[in-house]
């Protein structure tokens, strides 16, 4: 089916929110609450369009597509619109981009410098929120919260860890941590899904002082965690060719073994790559001492010592494991090896361990 | 998976992840999946808080998805044929039974019938410790809600009797109808990230790729041809036969991003046997506790220096880039397995994807796999050509075998129950926040600042029985070996009962187990065995 947005034909498939189509199709429509894996919210008004036929502002987040649908992102009702929500948040929070590690990021930020706020219109006077830095891999910043929800909506109904939900009434409405504990002593589980769907600075990772990188500095590749058999797929985020922190990787999400979401392990355990006591050269047993060797060395007593034991007693006097940690091209490779080089079918790895 | 290949034909997950969502009634069965398999937990969360599934839990432990269930069975450590058959029993008198189903796609009905006789209810409830009406719930609820699928992890398959306890899940599956459907299955969760791979590679003594055995002439032929090179048609020694025959049969060992001497049972003979070898070498980006008895060892690098293919649990094939250029001078693992074979005048391939090819061109199940169809989203085998879609659930109107296998099994208590010095029941396993042997999680800093040490989890009665509190310095002790550690006392384990990380090397709880092996599948018995405690001191 097709629609206009903007002037433009765009195509959309039945079930699809306008919000859905317009973005596959490239247009930016801002969404703060909406978020692919948490759907569609109603809180925050951000994603107002015009639709022709319809009275009034639609939410694009919620709207379904119709065939022949004419759809408006850019009238004055709906930058009025978009530009009062962005005031009223930037009044209520402390959203001092400067020192944010969502600089850059921030769905906030973006909608504000597209609409041209550079400052709230009016501001209102609160106390400052103290950060929670009682979590071992979390920072929270009430001050930053936009009460979007999505960290409520992905903790309770994608990670099912039930850890966050909205606390208190109106005005004083924050989200908490059980029954409202620091989220170092609540049940969370350091899942870290709360981080990745925030549209703000309001949950970010703890980063140490000396290590501090934005998102918006590094680089994603998308790997394979190393861990346990899901095979969550990660963003493996980069910078000068440092690990800098993982993300769930989110491209696809519904065809991907973990729909977009990590466990402490995958999002907080790949630092090992950079420990300090990496094995970084061959090292070959002299005088009883493991010592530095060069790769010809290394790789000649190899051969000799496997040669030896296949000459002396046969082919099934050597033995290989491999492993469940490499890629299937070198459990391949090892076994073409053992079978095909040695002449021996003893190759087993851990499977049953 | 020996259990599942000689019943189904084939021994892999049966059903996908995502699946679950579709499942009505779900069974998990020694499997903590929301600390072993965390993401694929939420998944089954989601299930049941979203989609209405149901949710039996049968585990000796009060592990975390008990909270979620309808019904939770606490059988005894090691009684898991005896629960299942037991269900099984009342599903057949109750008339639950999938009787179409059984009669068109199984064989052996009348053999296995008779060997059910034997779990009558009571019988069970004494095997096992559960009460008959909780057996007739869980039977009810499994049987009659709609389509059922089960889950299992190690807490199944490393029993001295492991392979029976796969045979009880799949005669469980075949009897409901729940195999060959969607939402359904037998569906081991994998441990580690390519365990699936590398079996699918032919890292087993007894088949090549895509399980292709050797002892069949055809494969071997085919093989030899294809690496030209004569090939040996006898099956090989499994890594927990290789270990006991070190100096003995095996005399030169390749070790490659292993690490037995955490992960092996009775480690104190695992360290005795390796260094009777004459010569042992290992590949590892770490110099872990197994590589430092090496001769040799070569630096391969880590999954994140890596481009290649890794099969995750439910047979999908994804494809993994490498985010970070190796430092140092290390090699790419297939370059030293590839510089090694040069010394015998063998020319292996020498990138990732000529190695691919030549996978898909031994392997049928990997032919129709490319790295540009599975660059985005990986792709479940089998997948036989280029414009197959690839397989979401196996045994879809046919099984691998043809018909599916009804297996009649005899109860066997656990090689070692508690008594008189050693009376209390250890089980091993894994804790949400660290990874088997510890040699990568434990060298990151927030998940070992999360939990830096081991510990053995005690219920309250039995720490009043000791006369320990929690934090308290402990001595475990089995037969085999002794380790101090930590008391955590919890409810999360029955009395009688206590646990042991296994990811701890200077607490290693494989100091304690039973090396005694499963007699087909030749897993060793991590989960019960029998020990005793005593404080040794107060905590920190
Ligand atoms: S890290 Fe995970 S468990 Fe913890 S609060 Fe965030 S979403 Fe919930
Ligand atoms: S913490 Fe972030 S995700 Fe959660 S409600 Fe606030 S702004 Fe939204
Ligand atoms: S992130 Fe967690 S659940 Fe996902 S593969 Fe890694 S260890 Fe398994
Ligand atoms: S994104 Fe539509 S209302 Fe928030």
């Amino acid at each position: 089916m097709q629609l206009t947005v903007d002037g433009r034909k765009i195509d959309a498939v039945a079930g699809q929110t306008v919000l859905e189509a317009a973005r596959a199709a490239g247009i930016y429509i801002p969404a703060l609450c909406y978020h692919p894996k948490t759907g569609k919210a109603g809180r925050c008004r951000a994603c107002v369009v015009e639709i022709e036929g319809m009275r009034g502002l639609k939410e694009a987040c919620a709207q379904e597509v119709r065939d022949g649908m004419v759809v408006h992102t850019d009238t004055d009702r709906v930058q009025q619109t978009r530009r009062l929500v962005v005031d009223l948040l930037l009044a209520e929070g402390h959203h001092n981009c400067i020192s944010c590690q969502a600089n850059g990021t921030c769905e906030l930020q973006e909608m504000a410098y597209r609409i041209g706020v550079e400052r709230p219109a009016f501001l209102i006077e609160t106390e400052p929120a103290p950060l929670d830095v009682s979590s071992e891999g979390i920072v929270r910043e009430a001050d930053k919260c936009i009460q979007c929800g999505r960290c409520v909506l992905a903790c309770q109904n994608h990670v099912v860890n039930e850890v966050l939900a909205f606390g208190y009434r109106g005005s004083h409405a924050a989200v908490v941590c059980d029954d409202d504990r620091p989220m170092g002593e609540s049940s969370c589980v350091l899942c870290g899904e709360c981080v990745q769907v925030c549209p703000v600075g309001a949950l970010v990772l703890k980063q140490p002082r000396e290590a501090k990188v934005r998102p918006s500095e590094t680089v994603a590749t998308k790997v394979t965690c190393p861990f346990c058999g899901v095979g969550c797929q990660i963003d493996l985020h980069t910078k000068d060719n440092r690990y800098v922190f993982a993300m769930a990787h989110e491209g696809q999400w519904l065809k991907q073994p973990n729909r977009g979401s990590l466990c402490v392990k995958g999002r907080f355990g790949l630092d090992f790559i950079d420990a300090p006591d990496r094995l970084r050269t061959p090292l070959v047993r002299k005088d009883g001492e493991l010592v530095e060797a060069s790769w010809d060395e290394a790789l000649d007593l190899v051969a000799a010592g496997l040669k030896q034991a296949k000459d002396k007693y046969g082919p099934d006097s050597v033995g290989f494991f491999t492993s469940a940690k490499v890629t299937n091209e070198e459990n391949y490779a090892l076994g073409r090896l053992a079978r095909a080089v040695i002449g021996t079918n003893n190759i087993d790895h851990c499977a049953r361990l | 998976m020996a259990g599942l290949a000689t019943t189904l034909g084939s021994g892999a997950m049966t059903n996908s992840l995502e699946e679950v969502l579709e499942a009505k009634v779900i069974l998990v069965i020694g499997s903590n999946t929301t600390w072993n398999h965390p993401v694929f937990g939420s998944l089954l969360k989601q299930a049941v808080k979203l989609r209405g599934a149901k949710l039996i839990v049968c585990d000796p432990r009060r592990i975390d998805l008990v909270d979620f269930a309808d019904i939770w069975l606490q059988q005894r450590n090691g009684s898991d044929v005896a629960l299942l058959m037991g269900l099984q029993h009342i599903i057949l008198r109750e008339g639950w039974e999938a009787a179409q189903y059984i009669k068109e796609r199984t064989e052996g009905y009348d053999e296995y019938l008779k060997a059910l006789e034997f779990y009558t209810p009571a019988k069970v409830a004494e095997l096992t410790g559960v009460a008959p009406d909780d057996l007739l719930a869980a039977a009810k609820l499994f049987a009659t809600s709609g389509v059922g699928a089960l889950y299992y992890c190690m807490g199944i398959t490393q029993h001295s009797h492991g392979v029976d306890n796969v045979k009880a899940c799949v005669n469980l599956q075949l009897i409901t109808g729940n195999l060959g459907v969607a939402g359904g299955g037998v569906n081991p969760l994998r441990g580690q990230n390519n365990v699936q791979g590398a079996c699918d590679m032919g890292g087993l003594p007894n088949v090549f790729t895509g399980y292709q055995p050797v002892t069949n002439p055809a494969a071997v032929e085919k093989f030899s041809k294809y690496w030209r090179a004569p090939l040996s048609d006898k099956v090989g020694l499994t890594l927990t036969q290789m270990v006991p025959a070190a100096g003995d049969s095996i005399r030169a060992l390749y070790i490659l991003g292993e690490n037995p001497l955490v992960s092996d049972p009775n480690l104190h003979h695992v360290e005795e046997c390796l260094a009777k070898l004459d010569f042992l070498v290992v590949q590892d980006i770490f110099l872990t506790e197994t590589a430092k008895l090496a001769d040799v060892v070569l630096p391969g690098v880590s999954f994140a220096e890596k481009l290649g293919t890794i099969s995750n649990t439910e047979r999908r094939v994804q494809l993994t880039q490498p985010a970070i250029k190796p430092t140092g001078s290390v090699r790419q693992d297939y370059e030293i397995i590839a510089d090694v074979a040069a010394r015998f005048g063998h020319e292996f391939p020498r990138t990732p994807e000529a190695l691919f090819q030549e996978i898909r061109d031994l392997t049928p199940a990997y032919a129709g796999l490319t790295y540009e169809r599975i660059r985005e989203v990986g792709i479940q085998w089998p997948c036989p050509a280029v414009d197959h879609p690839g397989t979401r659930f196996l045994h879809s109107g046919k099984f691998a075998r043809g018909l599916a296998l009804l297996s009649p099994l005899a109860y066997r208590p656990p090689a070692e129950v508690p008594d008189g010095d050693f009376d209390l029941v250890l089980s091993t396993g894994r804790i949400l926040e660290h990874f088997h042997t510890g040699s990568m999680t434990r060298r990151s800093r927030l998940l070992d600042v999360l939990v830096e040490a081991g510990h053995v989890e005690l219920h309250p009665d039995d720490a009043t029985r000791y006369g320990v509190a929690d934090g308290d310095r402990v001595a475990v002790s089995t037969r085999r070996g002794r380790i101090e550690t930590t008391a955590l006392v919890t409810d999360r384990v029955a009395p009688g009962s206590i646990f042991v990380p296994f990811h701890f090397a200077e607490a290693a709880a494989n100091v304690l187990t039973n090396d005694v092996l499963d007699p087909v599948a030749k897993i060793p018995e991590y989960k019960v065995c029998a020990a005793s405690l005593e404080r040794v001191g107060s905590g920190r």
